[in-house]
């Protein structure tokens, strides 16, 4: 690799240039597909993004990235329960998915590997934008996932789990949804794993008009791995997306969220969680983009950080000229529960309409000592106190989600997280 | 039952003086009433005594059956069974009422070393006790205290006395925000709460609580001091003259 030495890469980005070069061949697709790859790595072969690049700004990949481990194709990750119980499982394991299994009524389903075999899902392998390093990164070296199609008015009862499973190596896998008119579906998307890994994971859903759906992505990487996931969604006319992410784990952790509420009448709500120990850094970052008439959203997220752990939030709201009648608004809160924690946010509202209501704020506070006297003064040791007042914190953003079972399951992720680090 | 001797306690930020060499004693089974200006340090007092650490205590003691508490957190002294009725009662978003109830209600079974309430039991005993107080039980499954109405505040307060059980009680201005059909309900509550084993100190700017509530002995608090105490009559005097004679004539 002399080729490479003198443009001053780091250890990563050398063994990401190297690991290409050694994969293509083997990596799922025509000739048209590799092309792609091609075009996507090459975005990534002048380096990573550093904290110069606006995107990047809290979370310098180039120098947070400190290695990369090799591709191991035989490891096997172990079977998880779905977090909602009934649920139709697609798993797919250090970036193989396993076999179908399952058919479900009102979906068609294919793996990402016999579309790309078949040089389809093309469209897709390239990233976003010039600064979309986990687009460039995933369109290179995808080699499964998931693509399902919904049929219009299709109601899907039981919920459908994708598991992205690692243990250890590297995983890049996709899962794409698209959702006919009027259908609904509760989706959930898992991230998780054992080993020391590089994981990156693209999801894409086309939500059609007046189609109801929600998107739940729960991460708990342990804190050996490097997490780079993102989700492109576009929202149909009159059609409600609602996507939920929790975020428990992982050693360097990016989140995107590409959102574009592209149909009249719209609704995205965005509801998260972010509870970051250790040395964590997690980054998550949001564009979403009205571009039409009275749409509304609301994005409600709450961070809870502790020992040395950084948590990122960035918001970036665009409402076109046209969108007139947008609704928007964004909340970030924080509870810093630790001194050498950290939380950066970053608010943008760029806005080309002239009769919308936007708004955003973001707080970062640490535990009310009022609130902590009442509980104390009813007999609640302090200990006690302080993480139900900290559990409340978030709860408040889990409960907001209409579904039972849901807010159950997310409560009982929370409880378990408490045990652990509180 | 409580001793309170030469008592100083200042703002832990500014160290700005408020309790100023305070004494005060309430027997067990006795219903001590304060009363006293705005200002004058009575929810101080009850703060001092529940051990909130905004205020420091500088000198002086105070005694709970014998024994200092100073040294105690809120949580020890609640589980040692005092109980402070806020007059302010704090919204605390996202803790349901009733997980609170429980978790309240365990802590301190836990803390005096009994077994945990079986789930029935727990929400049978809550049932009981709202209904006595006119709480509908739609509202234990809010928020703690978030939205709820002044009275209803007030009346959650009782609720958790009640539930608790504690050995002291301390109503700050349980009346104020209280209607007169909710002011008689609560006054019953606290009546039923009167026991040979139980001490009352019932902060109140008015008679009116008095005539319902009726104390053994009254205290009439002026820049953290007991200036005067006596018996219920002096609540009566105080409310035909007003404070200005009494405090006139300690100063
Ligand atoms: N944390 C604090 N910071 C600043 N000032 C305080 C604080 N706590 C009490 N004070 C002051 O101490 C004095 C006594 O207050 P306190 O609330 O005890 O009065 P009170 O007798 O209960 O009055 P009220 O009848 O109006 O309820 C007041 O002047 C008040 O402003
Ligand atoms: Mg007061």
């Amino acid at each position: 690799m002399n080729v490479h030495a003198t443009t001053n890469h780091t250890p990563a980005e050398r063994a990401l240039i190297d690991q290409f070069e050694t994969s293509l061949p083997g990596l799922p697709g025509d000739a048209t597909v590799a092309a792609r790859r091609t075009r996507a790595f090459d975005t990534l072969r002048k380096g990573l993004p550093t904290r110069k690049v606006e995107a990047w700004h809290y979370t310098d990949l180039r120098r947070l990235l400190a290695s990369v481990p090799s591709p191991d194709a035989k490891a096997g990750a172990a079977a998880l329960a779905p977090l909602l119980e009934g649920s139709t499982i697609l798993s797919v394991a250090n970036g193989k998915a396993a076999p179908l299994a399952d058919h479900i009524e009102g979906v068609a389903l294919t793996t990402m590997r016999d579309r790309l075999m078949a040089g389809e899902a093309v469209d897709g392998l390239q990233p976003a934008t010039a600064d979309d390093a986990v687009g460039a990164l995933n369109s290179a070296f995808v080699s499964d996932g998931f693509r399902l199609s919904v049929a219009a008015g299709a109601v899907i009862d039981r919920p459908i789990e994708f598991q992205n499973l690692q243990a250890g190596g590297q995983s890049h896998a996709r899962f794409a949804v698209s959702v006919g008119a009027g259908a609904r579906a509760t989706i959930v998307e898992r991230q998780t794993g054992s080993g020391e890994a590089l994981v990156s994971s693209v999801s894409e859903i086309d939500v059609g008009d007046d189609a109801e759906i929600t998107w739940l992505i729960v991460q708990e990487q342990p804190d050996t791995v490097t997490q780079l996931g993102q989700i492109n969604a576009t929202i149909g006319k009159n059609a409600k997306l609602t996507v939920f992410f929790m975020n428990t784990g992982g050693k360097l952790v990016r989140q995107e969220l590409r959102i574009v509420a592209a149909g009249e009448g719209c609704e995205f709500k965005l509801r998260g969680v972010n509870l970051l120990a250790g040395s964590t850094h997690c980054d998550v970052t949001m564009v979403l983009d009205h571009d039409a008439y009275g749409a509304t959203s609301t994005e409600t997220v709450r961070n809870v950080i502790t020992d040395r752990a950084h948590g990122v939030f960035q918001g970036q709201i665009r409402v076109d000229r046209e969108a007139q009648k947008t609704d928007a608004k964004m909340a970030c809160n924080t509870l810093l529960l630790s001194d050498e924690g950290q939380f950066s946010t970053k608010p943008e509202l760029e806005i080309f309409a002239d009769d919308v209501a936007c708004g955003h704020g973001a707080t970062v506070t640490e535990i009310e000592r009022q609130h902590l006297f009442y509980l104390m003064a009813r007999g609640v040791p302090e200990k006690l106190a302080r993480g139900l007042l900290v559990k409340a914190f978030v709860a408040e953003v889990i409960e907001e989600l209409d579904d039972d079972a849901v807010v159950e399951a997310l409560v009982a992720k929370l409880d378990a997280w408490f045990v652990e680090h509180g | 039952m409580l001793e309170i001797r030469n008592l100083h306690a200042r703002i832990a930020d500014d160290g700005t003086e408020i309790i100023r060499g305070l004494n005060l004693t309430v027997k067990a089974g006795e219903v001590a009433a304060i009363m006293g200006p705005n200002g004058s340090g009575k929810s101080t007092l009850s703060y001092v005594l529940a051990g909130r650490d905004d205020y420091e205590v500088t000198e002086g003691e105070i005694l709970y059956n014998g024994e200092s508490i100073l040294e105690m957190d809120p949580a020890e002294r609640a589980a040692a069974g005092i109980f402070l009725a806020f007059q302010y009662p704090m919204e605390i978003p996202g803790v349901a009422t009733m997980e609170f109830l429980k978790v309240a209600m365990n802590s301190q079974r836990k803390a005096r070393g009994e077994p945990e309430l079986k789930i029935p039991e727990f929400i049978k005993t809550v049932r009981a006790g709202a209904e006595s107080l006119g709480i509908d039980m739609a509202m234990l499954k809010r928020p703690l205290n978030v939205g709820f109405s002044g009275g209803e505040k007030k009346r959650a307060e009782i609720l958790q006395m009640k539930l608790l059980e504690p050995k002291l009680c301390v109503l700050d201005e349980t009346d104020s925000g209280l209607d007169i059909d909710a002011l008689r309900i609560v006054a019953d509550g606290v009546n039923a709460l009167r026991a040979p084993d139980r001490a009352m100190v019932v902060i109140t700017h008015y008679q009116r609580l008095l005539d319902y509530i009726v104390p053994d002995t009254v205290h009439v608090l002026s820049r953290g001091q007991v200036v005067k105490s006596g018996d219920k009559t002096l609540a009566a005097e105080l409310e035909k003259s007003g404070y200005a004679g009494v405090i006139g004539e300690a100063a």
